[in-house]
Order: structure tokens, then C-alpha cells, then sequence
């Protein structure tokens, strides 16, 4: 009763708020760590066990001989890594993965460019092109293998039966090198056109019409305007859309399975392909880590670039 | 004007030029599906004898429906897990304080420059010490959250105005509450794009369930139509286009309704 009266208690005063202050702060604290928990443990447990621990995994075993089962035996240091890059037949799959992402990023923009360009102008009907333009979106890779194969395919594909028709000299497209690789690029491309399109085409209707009527009156052809009005302004856009079609392309299986299995002579087997092929067919399991890494780390570069990209663009 | 309306035919030209490429491929799987596999191997396209028999055949004699099936099960669980798990983890990153948030953040975004394909070796070697190998289970467990949705709706949940979560907390709302009422119906358009990314994602897998399944019981259809097309030893072309379309049908239709929606999402996910 004194203390609520008498001056000295004023000073206790503020500490007691301080205190409660401080009580509820630690409280909330307390409260949104479990919070936290139950609310970020599973996906941080999923991606422990299925993301993080696997990539220390893989590049632990690329340092070892394996056995059989994939249990490592013998350390051996980088020497997976100097006998991948010594090989010939190593250095083969790379330069056909080069080719083949090269190929596939600049036919699938260019043409993905030239799909959304088209669209993006209003005229009648146009919602329909604008809605086939997509439809590839809605394949899935063996449904776009099992398509393509067929076109393809020797003597009643296609291809073939046009080239019979106009008396051209016939290719066969999976059995030889340098056409099977067109063959799996071109497949490739035709898949990945609906998400382009798609992505490509909000960009361009993105760009403001004033743009366009100022360069018009200015004199601009048609041409001049594409290049300095449109790809400037959805240039963004285009770097997006290039590293996810670059990443997507080093990370192609499963047509390159059905189309090609690799073949004719190694000329389409990808840097993933050729993982599958030395782990879970020859059973070379630290070599195959060895390529995973290289995989990885060619991928991560990519990605890093675009976040680097896409963070700047956010601050601007 | 006038220079626009004499361009105008030879825009449609290209447009139908376009058309046709794009719908090539298709519309050549869904003839030759129509067709007797005789006259395709006689190398016949144009043909008389039009039918649905290669259907009756491919649901007869093969178990296209039923991987159509499993890959229905396969996906729709794992966009379910992706919806719950990835939008509490963004909330967890936006709207509670805790030791170490930005660190494991930056960790979780780190993981979205490891690609799976580089990490199947012990992938493979840990479902199997799990006893997971050949089960619903082994495709979808690995993929029960993902990276990139917890970014991307984290960046949809900041955009929630803080005035929103004051009021809550002046109402008394807890974090369970607010997530519920306010967070989720706020991003819906957000959650819709990643159910759609999330659901088509899984159903294209095609190296993991051809490492980890070898049944037809568990076998999704990409790895499905695989087997189809590799154990056709004599060429079943019409059985096998028909396979191809009975496969490609549901998702176009479910990409036509839902393309309003999916275009939306996509851009924001590309601009943001």
C-alpha cells in the first residue's frame, strides 16, 4: 500500500515494465520457435535427407572406388575426376551436351520469340492460336518421344515418306549421328515451345503501347522497332527464359532414353544419360558420382547466374 | 492502316503456318492412332479402315489405365504435400521470428541450384535402405516439399500488407489462425500456380520411377508408355499412338481450363 504512494517506488516502476516487456518479447519468441518447428520441420527434413545429404554423398563417393552395391572401397582422391577428363569418350558427352543445349536454347527462343511476337497483335481468332501455341505445355516427355519417334521413324515416318515423295535422298534420322542429334533437338524444342510461348507472350503484352505509337511516329520500321523497343523491354524476360530452357536442356533423360538410348555411337548420350549409364547399368558408382558432380556444379553456375540476374532486377 | 490491312492475309498465313507445326506432331499421333498398325507398317497414312480398335486393344492389353492411375494417385498427393508443406515453410520465413531464419533460407534457396538428376546414386541407395523401392510411397516422399515453393510463395506472402497481420494480432489471432483465414485465401492464385507446377512436375518424372519401380501395380505412365514402347518388339505402332493420346488427353484438357489461371501465375512467378 506505502510503496504505491511513497517516490521511491516510482523508480521499481519502470523496471517491472521493462520486466514484463521483456517477458512477453521472450514469450513470443518462445511461442514462434515452435511455431518454426512445426512448421518448417518437414520440409526441412525432406530436404535434408533427399537434397542436402545426397549431394555431400555424391561427392564423398566420387572420391572412392566402389563396389557393386555403390558402398565405397578404396579412396582414390580427384582420380575419378582426371580419368573422366582424360577420356575421350567423357569429353565426347560433353561437347554433345554442348551442342545439344546450345541447339535446343537458341531454336527454342528464337522460335518461341516468333510464336509470342505473332500472337501478341489483336486480330480475329487470335485467341485460338494463342491457345495451340501453348498446347505442347500439356505433353509430357514420353507422350513428345513416342510422337516424334514415329515422324522420324525409317520408311513410314514422316519424314521419310516426304522426302520419298519429292525424290530427296532419305537420312535415317536415329541411326545416324549427326541427324539423331537434330532429331533429339528437335523434339526437345517442340516440347519446351508452350512454356516459352507462354512466358514470352505475357512479357510482350507487357511492353506499353506508347512505345511503339512514339517509335511509329518517329518513322520506325517494323523491323527497327523489334530490335530497340521490343527485345530491350522484355529483355528480362529473355534471360529468364533462356537459363530455365538451359538448365532443363542439361538435365534431359528421358527423351534421349526413348529416342535414342544414347545412341547411334554415343553421339546423343548427355551428361545425365551417361550417369545412368556408369551407375546403374556398369555399376561404376564413384565414377558416376564424379560425372553428378560435374553435372552439379555446371548446373548450380546457371542457376547462380539467373538469381544473381533476377536479384538486380527486384532492386531496380 | 491501310499498310496493316494488306499484311493482314499474310499474317494469318503465318499464324496457320505456326499452327501446324505446333499441332503437327499431334494431329499425326491421333490419326495414325485411328489406323490398322498393317497399313501404318505398310507405310499407308491415309487410310479407310478408321476405328477406335487400337484403344479397345491399348486398355485391353495393356495397362495404360492403370499407370494412368498411379500417376494420377503419384501426383495428386505430391501437390497436395507441396501446397501444405511449402506454404507453412513460407510462412514460417515471413511471419515468425526465430534464430537462424535467414541462414536456413538462404540454405533452402541453395538447394534449388542442385538438380535431382545429380543426386539419384544415394537417392537410390537411401529409398532402398527404407524398403520404399516399388511403392507409391518411394515417388512421392522425396518430393513432399520443394524449394522452389517455398520461394515462390514466400515472395507471394510478402506481399500481404503488415497491416493485416497487426490487425490478427490485435484480434488475437494465432499463427495457426492467421495462416489459415487470412495467409492462404490471400496467395490463392499463387497456391493455384504451384498445385499446377507441382502436379505436372511429378506426373512428367521419368528417371526416378524408372529406377525405383518395376512393376505395373506402382508404375507411373511415363515410365508406363517406356515399357509399352520397348516391349513392342514387332512395332504395334496404332496400339502405341493410341497410348501416346489416351495419355496426352487429361492434361491438355486439364491445361485448357486451367489456362487462365496457369498464364497469370506463370508471369508473376517470371517477373517477381
Amino acid at each position: 500500500m506505502q510503496q504505491e504512494i511513497t517516490p521511491a517506488s516510482k523508480p521499481s516502476l519502470k523496471p517491472k515494465t521493462l520486466n514484463q516487456a521483456n517477458a512477453k518479447g521472450f514469450n513470443l519468441h518462445v511461442n514462434d520457435k515452435w511455431y518454426a518447428l512445426a512448421f518448417l520441420g518437414p520440409s526441412v527434413l525432406i530436404l535434408g535427407v533427399f537434397v542436402f545429404y545426397p549431394m555431400l554423398r555424391t561427392l564423398y563417393l566420387s572420391l572412392f572406388l566402389t563396389n557393386n552395391v555403390g558402398r565405397p572401397t578404396v579412396f582414390i582422391g580427384l582420380k575419378n575426376y582426371v580419368n573422366l577428363l582424360t577420356s575421350s569418350a567423357y569429353q565426347a558427352s560433353l561437347q554433345a551436351t554442348a551442342v545439344y543445349v546450345i541447339g535446343v536454347v537458341a531454336f527454342t527462343l528464337i522460335l518461341g520469340l516468333l510464336l509470342a511476337q505473332m500472337a501478341v497483335r489483336k486480330l480475329a481468332g487470335i485467341q485460338w492460336f494463342r491457345t495451340i501455341f501453348s498446347a505442347t505445355m500439356g505433353v509430357s516427355v514420353s507422350v513428345a518421344a513416342i510422337f516424334w519417334l514415329f515422324i522420324f521413324s525409317p520408311s513410314i515416318g514422316l519424314f521419310d515418306q516426304i522426302g520419298t515423295l519429292l525424290h530427296l535422298p532419305l537420312v535415317q534420322w536415329l541411326t545416324t549421328p549427326g541427324p539423331a542429334m537434330i532429331a533429339v533437338i528437335i523434339s526437345t524444342v517442340w516440347m519446351n515451345l508452350g512454356f516459352t510461348f507462354l512466358i514470352l507472350f505475357g512479357a510482350l503484352q507487357m511492353v506499353p503501347q506508347p512505345l511503339y505509337e512514339a517509335a511509329a511516329i518517329e518513322g520506325a520500321s517494323p523491323s527497327y522497332q523489334f530490335f530497340h523497343v521490343t527485345l530491350p523491354m522484355i529483355s528480362p524476360t529473355l534471360f529468364f527464359t533462356s537459363t530455365v530452357t538451359l538448365i532443363g536442356a542439361f538435365k534431359s533423360f528421358g527423351l534421349i532414353d526413348l529416342m535414342t538410348a544414347g545412341g547411334p555411337n554415343n553421339a546423343t548420350n548427355l551428361m545425365v544419360y551417361q550417369v545412368y549409364r556408369d551407375a546403374f547399368l556398369n555399376g561404376n558408382y564413384g565414377l558416376a558420382s564424379a560425372e553428378s558432380v560435374i553435372l552439379a556444379v555446371i548446373i548450380a553456375l546457371f542457376t547462380l547466374l539467373q538469381f544473381k540476374f533476377l536479384e538486380k532486377r527486384v532492386t531496380y | 492502316m491501310i499498310q496493316t490491312k494488306t499484311r493482314k492475309p499474310l499474317r494469318y498465313l503465318v499464324l496457320i503456318l505456326l499452327a501446324v507445326i505446333i499441332l503437327g506432331p499431334f494431329i499425326l499421333g491421333f490419326w495414325t492412332s485411328l489406323l490398322p498398325t498393317a497399313d501404318i507398317a505398310k507405310g499407308a497414312l491415309w487410310s479407310t479402315h478408321i476405328s477406335f480398335a487400337n484403344y479397345a486393344e491399348a486398355v485391353k492389353q495393356t495397362a495404360i489405365l492403370r499407370y494412368l492411375l498411379n500417376s494420377f494417385v503419384i501426383s495428386t498427393l505430391t501437390m497436395a504435400a507441396q501446397l501444405l508443406f511449402c506454404s507453412l515453410g513460407a510462412y514460417a520465413f515471413v511471419f515468425l521470428k526465430f534464430k537462424g531464419r535467414d541462414l536456413l533460407f538462404y540454405l533452402i534457396l541453395a538447394t534449388m541450384m542442385l538438380p535431382f538428376e545429380a543426386e539419384v546414386i544415394p537417392n537410390f541407395a537411401t529409398v532402398r535402405q527404407l524398403n520404399l523401392l516399388n511403392h507409391y510411397a518411394v515417388m512421392v516422399i522425396p518430393f513432399l516439399t520443394s524449394a522452389f515453393g517455398i520461394f515462390m510463395l514466400r515472395q507471394a506472402f510478402r506481399q500481404i500488407p503488415p497491416e493485416l497481420k497487426e490487425a490478427a494480432d490485435v484480434e488475437g489471432l494465432n499463427h495457426w489462425q492467421f495462416y489459415w483465414r487470412v495467409t492462404l485465401p490471400y496467395a490463392r492464385i499463387s497456391l493455384f500456380t504451384l498445385a499446377a507446377y507441382s502436379f505436372l512436375e511429378s506426373w512428367n518424372q521419368y528417371l526416378w520411377p524408372m529406377l525405383t519401380t518395376f512393376s505395373d501395380k506402382f508404375r507411373p505412365v511415363q515410365d508406363g508408355l517406356r515399357q509399352l514402347q520397348s516391349q513392342e518388339t514387332f512395332n504395334n505402332w496404332g496400339m502405341i499412338q493410341a497410348s501416346a493420346v489416351i495419355v496426352v488427353v487429361p492434361t491438355l484438357i486439364v491445361l485448357f481450363v486451367g489456362q487462365h489461371y496457369f498464364k497469370n501465375g506463370l508471369n508473376e512467378g517470371a517477373t517477381k
